[in-house]
């Protein structure tokens, strides 16, 4: 079982390869790390709270900038607290949006306790259910190239539930100030 | 038609003219009978996007990523709305996010429903508590003033500002059996 899932630092370096002018926005905890060892970048809105309102940033900022793409990187747990943006973001259908879930079926940073995904909840069906133009599972390594190519041009919104292996790699933790973040990154996204 | 006849259409107007002058272009809200005059013009407005939320704490997400995209926005909630976000408001002030939020007030003057109190009686310490300035407008007259103000604060300088819009302005929810 294991071996057909994702290494998720390996997937996650292979999203952002080339990543050009993509926005991302990654979830508290592990997804933060993972785009932080992806490689720093002042076009990343690291969360470290707000847990449940990752997607909703990601749907803010493509309704404020429909010329851009922007990627949402984030966990199982997170999504789960945030399923109701799901539905906030199938009526707003935002063309320039897709979120990757990167699941392990576990919230990682509290102990691996198993989170409903572990259960069988379906978060492809939910996205369908809530009018995602896309939405399908990952398990395979090659696929991180199509789904690389669905940040940059995939018509959204979009739902990749990824599934990568409940492991735990080490932290890589990027900047931590928030007002540095964000400042960093608008001066990034509109440079004077 | 669902506006209660007892609302003044003169206070709505006044909130949405500020936001036209701030340059409001998102405006995030779930439902409140209080506001639906204000929610109809924003959804009627071309240049402001309407988010409909299932829960107000995604509008707190909203607002972050509108700014970060140089865009401004706006939430409205009633009084029970604001209880649900106390964690996402966090990201406001971690981060230093302009913010503006107006709250129809329910659970205090001429309130039908009991169970609209509890809320409604902690509100405005809440949002304090959470760092948000506070404005409580009582009358029609002072909308304008107070929400041009507000929104002046908010955008100027990254802060969050709250109205509280009372029911004695809105008038009591009416019930009929």
């Amino acid at each position: 079982m294991d071996a057909m899932m994702l290494d998720r630092r390996d997937f996650t370096r292979r999203l952002l390869i080339d990543r050009g002018d993509l926005l991302v926005v990654p979830g508290l905890g592990s997804a933060t790390y993972d785009v932080a060892a992806a490689g720093d970048h002042p076009l990343n809105f690291y969360l470290w709270g707000a847990m449940g309102g990752t997607a909703m940033i990601g749907l803010g900022l493509a309704l404020a900038r429909p010329d851009r793409r922007v990627a949402v990187l984030t966990g199982d747990g997170d999504m789960l607290m945030g399923l109701g943006s799901l539905a906030t973001i199938g009526v707003k259908q935002p063309n320039n949006l897709v979120i990757v879930v990167l699941d392990n079926a576990h919230y990682g940073e509290t102990g691996m306790q198993p989170s409903a995904t572990k259960n069988g909840i379906d978060l492809v069906a939910m996205a369908l259910a809530c009018r995602f133009k896309h939405a399908r599972s990952v398990s395979r390594i090659e696929e991180a190239a199509d789904v690389r190519a669905l940040l940059h041009g995939g018509d959204g919104p979009i739902l990749i539930n990824a599934r990568i292996r409940e492991e735990d790699v080490p932290r890589v933790l990027p900047l931590r100030d928030g007002h540095a973040i964000k400042q960093r990154f608008i001066e990034a996204l509109n440079p004077v | 038609m669902h506006t209660p006849a007892n609302i003044q259409t003169s206070w709505p107007d006044a909130i949405y003219a500020q936001f036209r002058r701030v340059g409001i272009r998102q405006v995030g809200y779930v439902p409140d009978a209080g506001h639906s005059r204000l929610i109809a013009l924003c959804r009627d407005d071309p240049s402001i996007a309407d988010v409909v939320l299932t829960t107000e704490e995604e509008g707190v997400g909203l607002v972050a990523g509108a700014a970060l995209g140089g865009q401004r926005a706006a939430l409205l909630m009633q009084s029970s709305g604001v209880g649900n976000c106390v964690n996402m408001f966090s990201l406001l002030r971690n981060c230093g996010f302009g913010c503006v939020l107006a709250v129809t007030m329910r659970g205090e003057f001429g309130e039908f429903n009991p169970w609209q109190v509890p809320m409604g009686m902690i509100t405005e310490e809440l949002l304090r508590l959470c760092g948000f300035l506070t404005y409580r407008i009582d009358s029609a007259d002072a909308v304008d003033e107070t929400v041009g103000a507000g929104c002046d604060m908010a955008f100027n300088g990254d802060l969050q500002v709250a109205f509280l819009l009372s029911q004695r302005l809105i008038g009591p929810k009416v019930w009929t059996r």
